[in-house]
């Protein structure tokens, strides 16, 4: 084929639907892509790197900057990793919290994917009504972690601190009612003839070539493969709770927008039985060198001050080992590979980033469709540049 | 219940130098002129079948003999387990690329080049992912400081495209 025929665009950094700083060539033939080459490291900060300098608890600030739509589940991850580590088990309530806060987290970070997939494709309307539940879920996550983006609240033995009463209330009213407005979404986009024509049929991923490529989550899961770390590799008690993972079929657009639904509901079941099933009990473990006492406690007696100060200032120290903990993000499996070497700091922390496994698939996805599609490929893959780019 | 280190040990006995347990998931150090044969045959054998690369990450310990370490982490959808294989390089070796197993190892390999310095061989497209191409260093590398080296960051309009 004649080079000259091809005519190369520019897609990105700065773009609305590359959800992110995004860089995409791509080299047309008419409409057709014939090859699509991402560029990545517009949102790099080192933070693998950093994380080598940090004492093990300032590294977990770190991890709610990586997937900012769902920072709960990378706290959690990076807790799983040095509990294993450590050595040391979370108590039942605080394996129940996190349960419960992970799939709060898992509907907030679904619900700005619809909303950003959706207007992406034109469907505007959707943006108003996702960011409507997504505000409120971010209120809830406010009333117990202090924060909506960044909560730092998941630690290391556990959590910060325990749930205020009137999480409970803000919890319970949101998933009394929230399987009504997915009804809402379905019946504006489900069975909506522009959505199908948009989205079935486009993208698609076999399942040997997902495997292949090392994809994960529902991107996987819409092309068929039954691989939900929650059921494979269960972790924080998850093998509790009674729920559903939805598998697709043709490994489309369309097909991951349903798994995604699907997962939306089955999140708020779980919510409802951490909610309805939450045992008693502290949320810390009983591991003095490592986990903080209680603030009143530190104020009234010298013991406790000197054990916060050193937790603090020091830190605490691991033995030598390597610890492997992974969760089922919003976007896949989300791991962190954390290696001791007896110190106060990670020797090496990395990352196994699903977005950026996943993004490494997208031009096996487009290449050979139209240029119109990219934008529906793009936000049917679900990335988020903090954790591709860390 | 067929257990990958005792295959690999059996399979490949001059090839494994150590064995082990990472907190759950069994790991093999191999040779690294193996890494090709090893990890096919730990895909392509039926009874273990690790189809799924899960992970492609390197660790540089410092100095010394077999200052880097490369991860190959991997799981099977048949046995539900995990499995992990690792291989040790010295300065300046250049490992086998694993892409034509694994496309996913493309991406991975290429992060482990711009982060560590590790080329590798037979790699279809091997540059920088993270990085700006025109970088200068390695920064996972233990004697890159964590401040940077200074060096300005350089930036520059690109030259029009064809």
């Amino acid at each position: 084929m004649n080079e000259s025929r091809l005519m190369t665009i520019n897609m990105g950094p700065q773009h609305p639907a590359t959800h992110g700083v995004l860089r995409l060539l791509l080299e047309l033939d008419g409409e057709v892509i014939v090859k699509a080459t991402p560029h990545l490291g517009y949102l790099h900060r080192g933070i693998e790197k950093l994380a080598e300098s940090f004492t093990y608890n300032q590294v977990l600030p770190l991890t709610d900057r990586l997937d900012y739509t769902s920072a709960l589940g990378n706290n959690l991850a990076y807790c799983l990793a040095v509990e294993k580590l450590l050595g040391i088990s979370v108590p039942k309530r605080a394996q129940y919290l996190r349960v419960l806060l992970a799939e709060l987290q898992r509907i907030a970070a679904h619900l700005l994917w619809l909303a950003t997939h959706a207007l992406d494709i034109g469907a505007m309307t959707m943006l108003f009504y996702c960011f409507r539940e997504r505000e409120e879920v971010l209120a809830v996550l406010e009333e117990a972690t202090g924060a909506r983006l960044t909560p730092s609240y998941i630690r290391v033995g556990g959590l910060a601190r325990d749930v205020p009463p009137s999480f409970f209330t803000l919890a319970r009213k949101f998933v009394d009612r929230f399987p009504q407005r997915i009804d809402e979404y379905e019946t504006m986009l489900t069975k909506n003839i522009i959505w199908k024509k948009r989205t079935q049929g486009i993208a698609p991923l076999s399942a040997a070539d997902a495997i292949n490529y090392g994809v994960t989550g529902p991107v996987l899961r819409a092309s068929g493969v039954n691989y939900d770390l929650r059921k494979a590799y269960p972790y924080s008690s998850y093998e509790d709770f009674d729920f559903e993972v939805p598998l697709g079929k043709n490994g489309d657009v369309y097909d991951r927008y349903l798994v995604r639904i699907i997962e939306l509901r089955q999140s708020n079941r779980i919510v409802i039985q951490a909610l309805e099933n939450l045992p008693e009990g502290p949320v810390l473990s009983d591991a003095p060198l490592i986990t903080p006492p209680d603030k009143e406690e530190v104020g009234k007696d010298i013991a406790a001050l000197i054990r916060h100060f050193k937790i603090a200032a020091e830190g605490y120290t691991p033995p030598v080992g390597e610890a492997y903990g992974a969760i089922e993000s919003p976007k896949g499996e989300l791991g962190f590979y954390v290696i001791s070497d007896g110190g106060n700091k990670p020797f090496r922390m990395r990352i196994r980033p699903p977005s950026f496994i996943n993004l490494s698939a997208l031009p096996k996805m487009i290449e050979g469709e139209l240029v119109a599609d990219v934008v529906a490929a793009i936000g049917s893959l679900d990335i988020v540049l903090g954790e591709i780019d860390r | 219940m067929a257990d990958p280190a005792v295959y690999i040990r059996e399979r490949f006995p001059q090839a494994v130098y150590a064995s082990g347990e990472a907190k759950g998931i069994n790991y093999v150090t191999i040779a690294a002129e193996e890494i090709v044969p090893v990890l096919q045959a730990l895909k392509e054998e039926q009874a273990l079948s690790f189809t799924m690369l899960t992970d492609l990450f390197g660790v540089d310990y410092g100095s010394g003999p077999g200052r880097f370490e490369i991860n190959y982490l991997l799981h099977s959808f048949r046995l539900n387990r995990r499995f992990l294989v690792k291989i040790r390089l010295n300065e300046g070796e250049e490992p086998f690329s694993v892409a034509h197993i694994w496309q996913g190892a493309n991406w991975l390999e290429r992060e482990i080049y711009d982060l560590f310095g590790l080329r590798f061989r037979n790699h279809p497209d091997l540059r920088r992912i993270l990085l700006p191409d025109e970088f200068i260093g390695h920064p996972l590398r233990k004697d890159f400081p964590v401040e940077g080296d200074g060096s300005p960051f350089v930036v520059r309009l690109e030259e029009e495209g064809p």
